[in-house]
C-alpha cells in the first residue's frame, strides 16, 4: 500500500479557491446561456479571487512560523502567504478591469477560467519550496498566460502578442529546468533548505545552476536582459491581461526570487547580490531609456514595468531585512498604480475603439476627470513623488541599498529616476496641456461608455496608491512579520 | 490648539483644493471660496503669530507623530522665529494671488483654484517641516501644481518652459533624495531637530544643489526666463516670490545648519557663483527686453543677494537675510501682478511697445513707483535695512564681497529705474491706448495691501529681521 503523505490543505487554500472558480468558470461557458454568460462568469471570477484573498489573509494570520508541507514540497509561511494576498488582490481588480471589455461572448467564460487559473498557478508557485513545484507553479501560470495574451484573436497584435510571449517564455523556463537539473546534480537534493544546507562552497556546478535559475526567473519578472517579451506581449495583449501580468505576474516572480535565493543559496550570497544588482542596473538603464521613444502607452508602460522590476531587485540585492520590508512594502503600491494605469488606459481604449498613444490622450483630463486625474496620481506614483505610495517604496528600497553598503546603486535609482521623469510626466502633458480639438481620431461615437466596473477597480487602485502613502507603519508592519518567516 | 496650529495652516488650504476638486461648488464661486479660505490661512497665521513667543528660539506651535518608526521618520512640524515669517509670506502671497486669480478669471476654474491652494498648503509644509522626510516631501510636492499650472494656463511657450522646469527641479530634488537616505540613516532617525552635524562634502553637495536649482542660483537658473515668462502672473510671483525662498530656507535650516564644516569649505566657490548671478541677473535684468524679464532677472539677483546673507554665516547676515526674503517675495508678488495688469491692458509685455502710462493713471504710477522704489533699495525703504544687514554680515567674511554686493545695488537702481521710465514715462507706446483704464478697485485690493506690508516693513524692519533668530536652532 503506498503510503500518503499528510497534506495541509488550508495552506492549499489559496491556490484552491481559484483552481475551483477556474473549473466551475468552464462550467458556465457550457451551461449558462450565452447573454447571462458575462456577467455569471465575472461574477463568479470575482467570487473566486475574493475567496482565495480571504484566505490567503487568514493562512498569513496563522502562519507565525515558517514551516514546510506536503512533503517539503510548499512553504507555509507569511512571507508567500502575504504575496498571495496580493496576487488574489490583483486578480479582484483585474475582474473589474475585464467586465467591460468588448468581448466576443462565446469565450468569456474561459476568460475568466484561464484569469483564475493563472492566479491559482501564481499562488502556488510562491509557495514553492523545492525544483519540482517551483517549475510545475511557473509553467502552470505561464501557460494560462499565454493563452490569454492571444484570446482575442480580433484584435491586431494579440496572437503575435501570444506567440512571442510563448517562445520566450518557453526560453526561460527551459533555461529554469536545466538550471534545477544542474542544482539536483550539484547537491542531490530537490527542497530549497536542504539545497542551501548541502552546497558546498565554490561549486562551479551550483554556481552556473544558481544563475540559470535566476536567468529564468528574471524572464517572469521582466527584468533586462530577459525583457525581450515584454513590450509586445503587454502591447498586444488585451488591456486587462496587461494589467493582470504587469502586476500579478511580477509579485510572483520577485517574491519567489528572494524566497529562492535566501533558502537555497545562503552561502552564494557574495555571487547572487551581484548579479540581482547588475540585473537591476540593466533594467533601469534599459526600461527607462526605451520608454522615452515610446508613442505607444502600453508600450510605454510596458517598459517602465521593466525598469520597475529594476528597482524592486535593489531590495532583493541589498539582501537585509530592510530590503525584505522594501520588497513586500513596495510591490503594495506598485500592483495597484500598475493595474489602475492600464485600467484607464483600457477605458480609453475602449471610447476610441484605437490603440492608445499618447496623441490619442489628448484632452483625457479634462473630459474624464476621475480617470485622468488617477493616472496622473499613477504616473506620479511610478516617478515616486509623494503623496504615493511609489515615494516611500523607492525611500525604502534606496534605505535598503544603502544599509547594504551600496550607496552607487542609489545613484544609479536616482539617475534611472531622472529619466523617468520625462515620459511619466509626458502622460500628464498629453492628458491636460493638449485640448481634445487636437484629436486626430474621433471617440467611438456618442458620450463614452459607463463602466462602472471599471471605475471601481480604478478608485480602488486610486485608494491604495494614496493610502500607501499615509498608513506606512501597518504596511511596513505586515511585511516585517512576513520577512520574519526567512531565515534572515 | 497652539500644537495644531502648524498642522492646520497646513492642512487648511490642502482641505480648500479638495473642497473645490471634489464638492460640486458652482463655477461662479469657486474664486471667491478659494479667496475665502487663503484669506482665512492669513488669518490662522496672524493668530500663530500672537501665540508665538519671539524670546525663545525653541521650536513652537509643534506637533509629531510617528509616521514609519522602524526608520524613524515622524510627521513632525513646527515653527521657528525665521520661519513663521516665511509661513506668512506665503499665505499673503497666495492670497494675493488668489485674488488676482479670481479677479482676472481664468479657464477651468475649479482645477486651477484647487491647485493654487494646494500649492499654497505644501509651501506652508516646506518651511513648517521639522523631519528631512516630511520636508522632501512638501518639497516635492510643489511641483505637481506647479508643473500644471505652467502647463495649462501659461503662455504659447509653456510646454518648453514646463520641460526645462521639471528636468531641472526633479533632477536636483533628486539628488537631495539620495542625500536625505544616506544622512538620514547615517543618523539613525531623520528628525531635523535630532540630527546631529555631519562633515560629508557630497551630502551637502547633493542638498546644495537641490536648493541652487530652486533657488535659483548662477548657474542653475536655464529654467527661470522660459518659466517666469510663459506662466500666468501670479504663478509667476509665486514662483519668483516664494518658492524660491524656500531654496533660501533649505540652504539655512538644512545645508548651513547640518553641515558646519562643508559649508565653511564650499563658502567661497558658493559666494562666488552668488556674485555672479548677482551681477549677470542685475545685467540682464537691465537688457531684458519685457517687463517680466526685468523682474525674472532681477529675482536671480536678489537670490544671489541672499545667498550672501546665508553664507555670510553671522546673525547679521541672516536676520538679513530672512528680511530680505520677506521684502523680495512682497516686491516679486507685486511686480509680477502689476506686470499681469499692463499686459491686460497693453496686451503686451514688450518694454519697447509700452510707455506712458502715468499719465491719466495716477494710481498705477503710484503703486509701480513705490515698489519700485523699495525695490531699488533707497535709504529708510525696507529693502535697503536688508540690503545693509546682508552687506554687513558678508562684509565681516571679506571687505571684497560686499563690494560686488553694493554694485548690485546699483545696477539694481539702474534696472528698476529703466522699468519705471519704460512703463510709466516718456511717450505714449504704440501699445498703451487710451482706453486703457487706471488700476480698478479690485486691482487695489490686491496690490495696496502688498504694498502697505512693505511700507510698514520700511518703518520697522527689526519687526522681521529683530525677531528671527536667537542663534541657529
Amino acid at each position: 500500500m503506498i503510503q500518503k503523505p499528510h497534506i495541509d490543505w488550508f495552506a492549499l487554500s489559496p491556490s484552491l479557491a481559484m483552481i475551483a472558480a477556474a473549473g466551475a468558470l468552464l462550467l458556465v461557458a457550457v451551461f449558462v446561456p450565452r447573454r447571462r454568460r458575462k456577467q455569471a462568469a465575472a461574477t463568479l471570477a470575482g467570487a473566486g479571487f475574493l475567496a482565495a484573498f480571504v484566505f490567503a489573509v487568514v493562512l498569513a494570520a496563522k502562519s507565525p512560523h515558517g514551516t514546510t508541507e506536503v512533503v517539503d514540497a510548499v512553504f507555509r509561511d507569511r512571507w508567500s502567504a502575504v504575496a498571495q494576498v496580493l496576487i488574489a488582490g490583483c486578480g479582484v481588480v483585474a475582474v473589474l478591469l475585464s467586465y467591460g471589455e468588448h468581448w466576443r461572448d462565446e469565450h468569456v467564460a474561459e476568460y475568466y477560467a484561464l484569469l483564475a487559473a493563472a492566479g491559482a498557478g501564481m499562488a502556488f508557485f510562491v509557495q514553492a519550496a523545492n525544483l519540482m513545484t517551483l517549475f510545475l507553479g511557473l509553467e502552470w501560470f505561464s501557460i494560462s498566460l499565454y493563452v490569454l495574451c492571444a484570446i482575442d484573436i480580433d484584435l491586431v497584435g494579440s496572437l503575435e502578442a501570444g506567440l512571442k510571449y510563448l517562445i520566450i517564455g518557453a526560453v526561460g523556463s527551459a533555461t529554469l529546468l536545466f538550471g534545477s537539473a544542474l542544482l539536483y546534480g550539484a547537491t542531490g537534493q530537490l527542497s530549497f533548505d536542504k539545497i542551501g544546507a548541502a552546497a558546498h562552497p565554490h561549486d562551479s556546478l551550483l554556481v552556473l545552476g544558481l544563475a540559470l535559475v535566476l536567468a529564468g526567473l528574471a524572464f517572469k519578472s521582466s527584468a533586462a536582459p530577459f525583457h525581450m517579451w515584454t513590450p509586445d506581449a503587454y502591447t498586444g495583449a488585451p488591456t486587462p491581461v496587461t494589467a493582470f501580468m504587469s502586476s500579478a505576474t511580477k509579485v510572483a516572480a520577485l517574491v519567489v526570487t528572494y524566497h529562492l535565493l535566501v533558502t537555497a543559496f545562503p552561502t552564494e550570497q557574495h555571487l547572487w547580490t551581484w548579479a540581482v544588482a547588475g540585473i537591476a542596473c540593466a533594467s533601469l538603464a534599459i526600461g527607462n531609456v526605451a520608454a522615452l521613444a515610446q508613442r505607444n502607452v502600453k508600450r510605454l508602460l510596458a517598459y517602465s514595468s521593466v525598469s520597475h522590476a529594476g528597482f524592486m531587485l535593489i531590495p532583493i540585492a541589498a539582501a537585509n531585512a530592510l530590503g525584505e520590508r522594501a520588497l513586500i512594502y513596495y510591490l503594495i503600491p506598485y500592483c495597484a498604480m500598475s493595474l489602475g494605469a492600464f485600467g484607464v488606459i483600457a477605458a480609453r481604449e475602449r471610447e476610441l475603439n484605437a490603440p492608445v498613444t499618447l496623441e490619442n490622450l489628448a484632452g483625457f483630463g479634462w473630459e474624464r476627470p476621475f480617470l485622468g486625474a488617477s493616472m496622473w496620481v499613477f504616473m506620479l506614483g511610478f516617478l515616486g513623488f509623494p503623496l504615493t505610495g511609489g515615494f516611500i517604496g523607492k525611500f525604502y528600497a534606496f534605505a535598503a541599498a544603502y544599509r547594504h553598503g551600496w550607496w552607487w546603486l542609489i545613484v544609479v535609482g536616482v539617475a534611472g529616476t531622472i529619466v523617468s521623469a520625462a515620459y511619466y510626466l509626458a502622460v500628464v502633458r498629453a492628458m491636460y496641456f493638449r485640448d481634445s480639438a487636437e484629436l486626430q481620431l474621433a471617440p467611438a461615437g456618442g458620450s463614452p461608455p459607463r463602466d462602472a466596473a471599471l471605475a471601481v477597480g480604478v478608485a480602488l487602485c486610486l485608494a491604495i496608491t494614496v493610502g500607501s502613502f499615509f498608513a506606512v507603519q501597518p504596511l511596513i508592519d505586515v511585511a516585517h512579520s512576513a520577512a520574519n518567516a526567512l531565515p534572515f | 490648539m497652539t500644537h495644531w496650529l502648524t498642522t492646520i495652516l497646513i492642512v487648511l488650504p490642502v482641505a480648500g483644493a479638495l473642497l473645490l476638486w471634489l464638492a460640486p461648488v458652482p463655477r461662479q464661486w469657486v474664486g471667491s471660496l478659494a479667496t475665502l479660505v487663503s484669506l482665512v490661512e492669513v488669518g490662522v497665521w496672524i493668530e500663530a503669530v500672537r501665540r508665538f513667543d519671539f524670546g525663545s528660539s525653541a521650536l513652537q506651535l509643534g506637533q509629531q507623530h510617528a509616521w514609519f518608526r522602524d526608520l524613524g521618520v515622524s510627521w513632525h512640524v513646527g515653527q521657528f522665529g525665521f520661519s513663521i515669517w516665511l509661513v506668512g509670506l506665503t499665505a499673503v502671497c497666495g492670497a494675493a494671488a488668489s485674488m488676482y486669480a479670481w479677479w482676472a478669471g481664468r479657464e477651468r476654474p475649479r482645477a486651477y483654484f484647487g491647485l493654487l491652494l494646494f500649492l499654497t498648503g505644501a509651501v506652508v509644509g516646506v518651511f513648517s517641516a521639522q523631519d528631512l522626510l516630511v520636508f522632501y516631501a512638501f518639497f516635492e510636492a510643489m511641483l505637481i501644481p506647479l508643473y500644471v499650472l505652467i502647463g495649462v494656463w501659461g503662455g504659447a511657450g509653456r510646454m518648453r518652459a514646463t520641460i526645462t522646469f521639471v528636468v531641472y527641479t526633479v533632477a536636483g530634488s533628486l539628488l537631495m533624495l539620495a542625500a536625505i537616505v544616506v544622512y538620514g540613516l547615517q543618523q539613525g532617525t531623520f528628525d531635523l531637530t535630532k540630527m546631529g552635524p555631519s562633515g560629508n562634502d557630497w551630502l551637502f553637495l547633493g542638498f546644495a544643489i537641490a536648493f541652487a536649482v530652486k533657488a535659483p542660483l548662477w548657474p542653475f537658473h536655464g529654467w527661470l526666463p522660459d518659466a517666469y515668462r510663459e506662466s500666468p502672473a501670479e504663478v509667476s510671483g509665486l514662483l519668483s516670490g516664494v518658492i524660491s525662498k524656500v531654496a533660501a530656507y533649505g540652504f539655512l535650516r538644512i545645508a548651513i545648519d547640518k553641515f558646519p564644516g562643508p559649508t565653511h569649505d564650499f563658502r567661497v566657490p558658493i559666494l562666488v557663483l552668488a556674485s555672479i548671478g548677482l551681477v549677470y541677473g542685475s545685467l540682464l535684468a537691465f537688457r531684458a527686453p519685457d517687463i517680466r524679464g526685468v523682474v525674472a532677472y532681477s529675482s536671480l539677483s536678489q537670490m544671489g543677494l541672499i545667498t550672501y546673507g546665508l553664507f555670510a554665516a553671522n546673525d547679521l547676515g541672516f536676520n538679513g537675510a530672512v528680511l530680505q526674503m520677506v521684502n523680495h517675495g512682497l516686491i516679486s508678488m507685486t511686480l509680477f501682478l502689476l506686470a499681469g495688469m499692463v499686459e491686460r491692458r497693453a496686451a503686451t509685455g514688450e518694454l519697447s511697445l509700452l510707455g506712458g502710462m502715468a499719465r491719466g493713471r495716477p494710481a498705477l504710477a503710484t503703486v509701480l513707483m513705490t515698489t519700485g522704489i523699495i525695490a531699488l533699495a533707497v535709504p529708510l525703504s525696507s529693502n535697503f535695512a536688508g540690503e545693509f544687514l546682508i552687506l554687513a554680515g558678508v562684509f565681516q567674511q571679506g571687505w571684497g564681497w560686499a563690494v560686488i554686493g553694493a554694485a548690485a545695488i546699483v545696477l539694481a537702481a539702474m534696472y528698476m529705474l529703466r522699468l519705471i521710465s519704460a512703463v510709466l514715462h516718456r511717450e505714449t507706446g504704440p501699445a498703451v491706448s487710451d482706453a486703457a483704464l487706471d488700476l480698478r478697485g479690485a486691482e487695489l485690493a490686491i496690490v495696496v495691501p502688498l504694498v502697505g506690508i512693505l511700507l510698514v516693513l520700511s518703518a520697522w524692519p527689526a519687526a522681521v529681521s529683530g525677531h528671527s533668530f536667537l542663534g541657529l536652532p
